[in-house]
C-alpha cells in the first residue's frame, strides 16, 4: 500500500551549528529518500546528535535549511513537525500510564478516541499487557518498545532514533535490532537512526552516513563502505583495517603497482581513492578476513598473482568460530589477520615465520596525507559515548 | 538472658516508639486539657472533664477572629509565596543568567537570619516607608520568609527532574503552554506541594515577624501570646487540638490514595 512518493524524503541543506566558537556541525548536504533505514554513524561529538536534534527541531541551525518532502520546516518549532523523536534515555512521562503515554501525542492533536490506536501499537511492540502500568515499572527493553510506540503512533513522516539502544545490554541490542528493523519494514516510514556502534548501523540500515567531528566523511550502502572505504577514519571506525605505507612504482591501466619494504603490491586503480603519481605515497588497505595465513616453510604452494607480505606471528587468540592473528610485518608492525577455523594448522604459533597473502582485488588505497590511526576505536571511547 | 535478647531484637522499635511518644507528647497534653474545666484563668492544673470548649469554641472574645485572620493571610502568603517561589526555582534550575550564583545564595538569606533581625528591619522599612501596619504588612512579610523555603523544596525537584521530558513532549506534538501543564507541572507537583504545605505551616503560626509589623491587628499566635500572659482559654486547645486532627487526616488521606494507586497498579 506504500506508494513511491518524495513526500518523507529529508532534505539537509548547508545545514550547520555551532556554539560560540566551536563548529558541532559543518554545512552539511544530505538526503535520506522516504521509506529508508539511514543511520549516521560516528563517536560521540561527531555531530550526529545535533544533526539529528535539527531535524526535530529541538535544536536551531546556524545556517541552511530542512526539508521534509516539499516543506520547508527550518523554522517550525518541534510540535508542528510531522517527525517524531526516539530519545536515548527514553524520556518516558514518569507521572503517566504506559498507556496514556503512547496516547500522548494523539491527545495533544486532539484526537478523542485513541483507545483503539493505542491498542494496536502496544500489539505492535508487544506490550498489550503493560498498558495500566508506570514506565518505571518496565525493564529497559520494554521503556525502549514504549518509546518507539509513542513517536510511531503519530505516523510521523520521519522517526529519528537518538541511540535508542544504547542502555540496553548486549543480548537485549541484538533482539531490538531486528525489531527495530521489522517495524520500520511493516510501517515503511523513514527512520533516522544515530549511533556509536558501527555493528548496529551496519546490521540495520540501508545507507549509512559516517560523521566524524562534524563531517559527513562517507555515505553508502553498509557493504560499499566497508569494503571501498574513501579515508583511514572510515576503515578504522567500520571494522578493522590493516594500513600499510606505500609508494607508488608503476602505473599500468587499471593496476598500480606499489612498492613496501622489501615487496611489491598489487592495488586495482579503480580502489584507490587518492591521487597516484610514480614514487607518491598511498597507504594500502587490506581487511583482515580477507587474507591467508601459510607458514613459511610451505611458501612455495602460494599461487602466482597474489599480494605477499612475511612476518613473524605475534600473538594469536582463538575465538571459536576464528583464530584472531597478531603478525609482526617490516612493512606494519601489527597487522591483523581473523582465520577462519576450518584447517588449523599447528605450526601456526606465536613466534612462527609465516607468508600473509591476498588476492589483490581486496586491496584498497588510501591518500597517504592523513593520520594512519583516524578512527581507530580507543576503550574509553567506546563507554562515554 | 531472654530479656537480654528480647531487648536485642526489639531495640529499633522500642527507640522509634520512644522518639514518637517524645514528639507526639506536648500533642497529648494539649489534647487531654482541651477537655478541662479549669478554675480561675489558667489552664495548667487538671481538674475535671469538661466538653464545654468544645462545644463553644468561638466562646472567648476575639479568638476566632485572630484564628480566621491567620488562616487567610497563611493562605494568601502560601499562594504568593508558592506561585513566586515556584518561578523563581525554575529559574535558577534552567536558565543561566547574570547574577545567578548571587541570587541563588540570597534567596536563603531570609532562612539564615535571625527573625528578630528581620523583624526589627522589615518594621524599619515599614515605618519609613509611611506604610500603615495591618494585615498587608503581614502577608507581605509572610510572603517574604516563605519564599525561601518555597523556593528550596521547589528547586530539589526541578533539578531532578529530566530536560529531555519537555523535549519530547515538545516533539510530541504539545506546544509550550501544553508541555508546561501536562508534563513540567504534574512532575513538579510533589516538590510544589512540599513548598506550599512547608509555607501555610510557617506563615501560620510565624509570631515573631507578625508581632513587629502587625500594628493593631491580632493574628492567631498572638492572640495565644497575648491570653498567656492573662489566663489561658481551654478554646485555645480546642483550636490546637482540632488544627493537630486536621493535619494528620490529610496525612492519613495522602497515605489511604497512594497505597490505593499502587494496589491497581500490581
Amino acid at each position: 500500500m506504500m506508494t513511491k512518493d518524495t513526500s518523507g524524503d529529508v532534505r539537509l541543506s548547508g545545514i550547520s551549528k555551532t556554539y560560540g566558537s566551536f563548529t558541532a556541525v559543518h554545512p552539511l548536504d544530505l538526503t535520506v529518500p522516504q521509506g529508508s533505514f539511514f543511520a549516521l554513524l560516528g563517536a560521540s561529538g561527531c555531530g550526529k546528535t545535533t544533526t539529528l536534534r535539527m531535524i526535530a527541531g529541538l535544536e536551531e541551525p546556524t545556517s541552511g535549511s530542512v526539508s521534509l518532502g516539499d516543506q520547508d520546516v527550518t523554522n517550525l518549532p518541534p510540535y508542528k513537525r510531522p517527525v517524531n523523536t526516539v530519545f536515548q534515555s527514553y524520556a518516558l512521562f514518569p507521572h503517566l500510564d504506559i498507556f496514556e503515554n503512547v496516547a500522548f501525542g494523539l491527545r495533544r492533536r486532539g484526537i478523542k478516541s485513541v483507545k483503539k490506536q493505542v491498542e494496536e501499537m502496544l500489539e505492535l511492540v508487544q506490550l498489550g499487557e503493560q498498558a495500566r502500568k508506570k514506565p518505571h515499572q518496565l525493564s529497559g527493553g520494554q521503556q525502549q518498545r514504549v518509546a518507539v510506540a509513542r513517536a510511531l503512533i503519530n505516523h510521523p513522516k520521519v522517526l529519528l532514533l537518538d541511540e535508542p539502544l544504547g542502555a540496553l545490554d548486549l543480548k537485549l541490542r541484538r533482539q531490538m535490532q531486528l525489531e527495530l528493523k521489522r517495524i520500520q519494514t511493516e510501517v515503511g516510514i523513514t527512520f533516522i537512526h544515530v549511533t556509536h556502534d558501527q555493528e548496529e548501523a551496519m546490521t540495520m540500515a540501508d545507507t549509512v552516513a559516517v560523521m566524524n567531528a562534524g563531517r559527513v566523511e562517507q555515505l553508502g550502502s553498509p557493504a560499499d563502505l566497508y569494503e571501498n572505504p574513501n579515508t583511514t577514519f572510515v576503515a578504522n571506525f567500520l571494522g578493522t583495517s590493516n594500513l600499510i605505507e606505500a609508494e607508488v612504482d608503476t602505473k599500468s591501466g587499471d593496476e598500480i603497482v606499489l612498492k613496501a619494504g622489501g615487496g611489491k603490491l598489487s592495488l586495482p586503480a579503480a580502489r584507490c581513492s587518492a591521487p597516484t603519481t610514480t614514487g607518491g605515497k598511498v597507504l594500502v588497505g587490506i581487511r583482515p578476513e580477507k587474507i591467508s595465513l601459510t607458514h613459511a616453510d610451505d611458501a612455495g604452494g602460494i599461487p602466482e598473482g597474489r599480494n605477499r607480505i612475511t612476518g613473524k606471528i605475534a600473538d594469536s587468540s582463538f575465538i571459536g568460530v576464528s583464530t584472531q592473528y597478531v603478525i609482526d610485518s617490516p612493512v606494519c608492525p601489527e597487522f591483523e589477520v581473523y582465520a577462519q577455523n576450518i584447517d588449523r594448522d599447528a605450526r601456526l604459533i606465536p613466534g612462527a615465520d609465516v607468508v600473509l597473502h591476498w588476492n589483490p582485488a581486496h586491496t584498497f588505497g588510501l591518500d597517504a596525507t592523513q593520520d594512519i590511526d583516524a578512527g581507530v576505536e580507543t576503550v574509553g571511547e567506546e563507554a562515554s559515548a | 538472658m531472654t530479656l537480654v535478647r528480647w531487648l536485642k531484637r526489639h531495640l529499633v522499635v522500642l527507640a522509634g516508639l520512644l522518639t514518637l511518644g517524645y514528639l507526639l507528647l506536648p500533642n497529648v497534653v494539649v489534647t487531654v486539657f482541651s477537655f478541662n474545666n479549669p478554675k480561675g484563668r489558667f489552664n495548667y492544673e487538671w481538674q475535671q472533664f469538661s466538653t464545654d470548649a468544645w462545644t463553644d469554641p468561638c466562646g472567648v472574645a476575639d479568638l476566632c477572629g485572630s484564628l480566621s485572620l491567620s488562616l487567610q493571610i497563611a493562605a494568601w502568603a502560601t499562594l504568593g509565596a508558592t506561585v513566586l517561589g515556584t518561578l523563581i526555582a525554575f529559574a535558577l534550575v534552567r536558565y543561566r543568567f547574570r547574577a545567578r550564583g548571587a541570587v541563588n545564595s540570597l534567596i536563603f538569606l531570609p532562612m539564615a537570619m535571625p527573625e528578630v533581625v528581620m523583624a526589627a528591619s522589615l518594621l524599619t522599612l515599614f515605618l519609613n516607608m509611611g506604610a500603615q501596619l495591618g494585615f498587608w504588612t503581614i502577608l507581605i512579610a509572610h510572603i517574604m520568609f516563605c519564599l525561601s523555603f518555597v523556593v528550596t523544596a521547589v528547586k530539589a525537584r526541578v533539578m531532578s527532574m529530566d530536560p529531555k521530558l519537555e523535549e519530547a513532549a515538545r516533539d510530541l506534538y504539545a506546544g509550550p503552554i501544553q508541555t508546561f501543564v501536562r508534563v513540567t507541572l504534574p512532575i513538579a507537583a510533589p516538590g510544589i506541594a512540599a513548598g506550599a504545605l512547608l509555607a501555610f505551616a510557617l506563615s501560620f503560626d510565624d509570631f515573631i515577624i507578625t508581632n513587629f509589623n502587625a500594628g493593631a491587628t491580632v493574628t492567631f499566635p498572638m492572640f495565644v501570646w497575648g491570653s498567656a500572659q492573662r489566663g489561658t482559654p481551654v478554646q485555645i486547645n480546642v483550636i490546637g487540638t482540632a488544627m493537630f486532627i486536621v493535619a494528620v487526616l490529610i496525612v492519613l488521606s495522602g497515605m489511604v490514595i497512594s497505597g490505593r494507586r499502587k494496589r491497581q497498579r500490581a
